[in-house]
C-alpha cells in the first residue's frame, strides 16, 4: 500500500472513529436522544466484542468451521476468571498472552 | 506555569496512569502484529494519530492482513466505534455549557478506558475538564509511542514470542467483562455469540460482526422492554 492508499483508509476511519465521539458531545447539550435509542446503544458494546470474541474462540478460520479444543478457547476461559476477579485490563492482558505463550509451548 | 496548573497536570497524568499501564503492552502488540502485516512504522504512527481506537486499530490490521478492502475496513471501523456515541453522550451531562472547540479536541481523545477514568472521577466530583483533557492526552501519547516502538522493535520479536497474538483476545475478554452490568447484558452476550459463529459459518465475509451485534442488541432490547412491561 502506498502513502496515499494509507491517507485514504486512515482518513476515513479516523472519521467514522471521530464523528460518533464528537457529534453526541457537541450537540447533546441542546437535545436528547430517545430512550429506546439509548437502550439499544447500550447493548451494543456487550454485543460486539461478543461477537468479535466467539468466532475466534471456536471455529476454526481456516476452514471455517466449528472448533471446540482450540488454545485460544483453553486460554479464554482462565483469563476470563482473571478479568472477572480482579477488572484489570492490562493485567488481563498480560495473563492472556503469558498463558498462551506458555500454551504454546506444551 | 503556576501552582494550580501543576496541580492540574499532576493530577490528570496520574489518573492516566493504569491507563498507559494497560496500552503499553497492547499499544506494543497493535505495532508488531501491523509491522508482521506489512506495514511500515510510519503507516502505524500515522495510523494511530488519524485513528486513536484501539480494537478498531486491532481489527483494521488484521483486515489488511486478510487483504480486506478499503470500504469494508471503514464500515466494520464505524460499526465498531459507534459505541463512543453513548459514552460522549454520557460525557456530555459533566461538559454541560463548554465551548465548542474544547469539545471538538476532547472528542478526539475519547476510548473506552478515558471514557471510564473520567466520567468515574466527574461522577465523585472533584474533577474538572481539564484534568480529563489530559488523562485523554496522556493516554493518546502512550498509545502512539507504543504503537510505533512495537512496530520498529517488531521485526526483532520472533512469531508467537510472550504470546503477544493474544493481546487482542486477552483485551476483548477484559473489555467485556467491564460490560457485564446485569442480566440483560449477559443474555445479550450470549445471543451474540452464538448468532455470531452462526453467521460466520454460513455467510461468507465479515458481515458477522455487525450483522450479529446489531440482532442480538436488538433482541436484548426487546426482552428488556417486555421484562418492563411484566413487572
Amino acid at each position: 500500500m502506498s502513502f496515499s492508499d494509507y491517507l485514504v483508509l486512515f482518513g476515513g476511519m479516523g472519521l467514522v472513529t471521530y464523528l460518533p465521539r464528537s457529534l453526541p458531545l457537541l450537540y447533546l447539550a441542546h437535545k436528547r436522544m430517545p430512550q429506546w435509542l439509548i437502550d439499544w446503544l447500550g447493548l451494543i458494546p456487550v454485543a460486539i466484542l461478543s461477537a468479535l470474541l466467539a468466532p475466534s474462540l471456536f471455529t476454526d478460520a481456516a476452514t471455517r468451521s466449528l472448533a471446540f479444543g482450540k488454545l485460544e478457547l483453553l486460554v479464554a476461559v482462565p483469563t476470563l476468571i482473571f478479568a472477572l476477579k480482579t477488572r484489570s485490563l492490562g493485567g488481563t492482558v498480560l495473563v492472556g498472552m503469558l498463558l498462551y505463550w506458555l500454551g504454546g509451548m506444551v | 506555569m503556576n501552582d494550580t496548573s501543576k496541580l492540574i497536570w499532576r493530577r490528570g497524568a496520574a489518573a492516566a496512569w493504569p491507563i498507559c499501564l494497560g496500552y503499553f503492552p497492547i499499544g506494543l502488540a497493535l505495532g508488531v502484529l501491523a509491522q508482521k502485516a506489512g506495514l511500515p512504522w510510519w503507516a502505524v504512527a500515522m495510523m494511530s494519530v488519524m485513528v486513536f481506537a484501539g480494537s478498531a486499530q486491532f481489527i483494521c490490521v488484521a483486515m489488511i492482513a486478510a487483504g480486506a478492502t478499503t470500504p469494508a475496513i471503514i464500515l466494520t471501523t464505524f460499526v465498531v466505534n459507534l459505541r463512543h456515541v453513548l459514552m460522549s453522550s454520557a460525557l456530555a451531562v459533566y461538559l454541560k455549557g463548554v465551548n465548542r472547540k474544547f469539545l471538538a479536541l476532547y472528542a478526539y481523545g475519547v476510548t473506552d478506558e478515558s471514557f471510564a477514568v473520567n466520567l468515574t472521577r466527574f461522577r465523585e466530583g472533584q474533577w474538572d475538564r481539564w484534568r480529563a483533557l489530559i488523562v485523554n492526552h496522556v493516554a493518546n501519547s502512550v498509545w502512539i509511542l507504543a504503537t510505533v516502538c512495537g512496530a520498529l522493535a517488531g521485526q526483532f520479536v520472533p512469531r508467537g514470542a510472550l504470546g503477544i497474538d493474544y493481546a487482542l483476545t486477552g483485551m476483548f475478554i477484559c473489555l467485556l467483562v467491564f460490560q457485564l452490568q446485569g442480566g440483560i447484558y449477559i443474555i445479550t452476550g450470549l445471543l451474540a455469540a452464538a448468532f455470531s459463529i452462526l453467521w460466520y459459518l454460513l455467510i461468507p465475509g465479515d458481515s458477522y460482526i455487525v450483522g450479529a451485534s446489531m440482532s442480538a442488541a436488538s433482541i436484548g432490547y426487546l426482552l428488556k422492554r417486555l421484562y418492563r412491561r411484566d413487572r
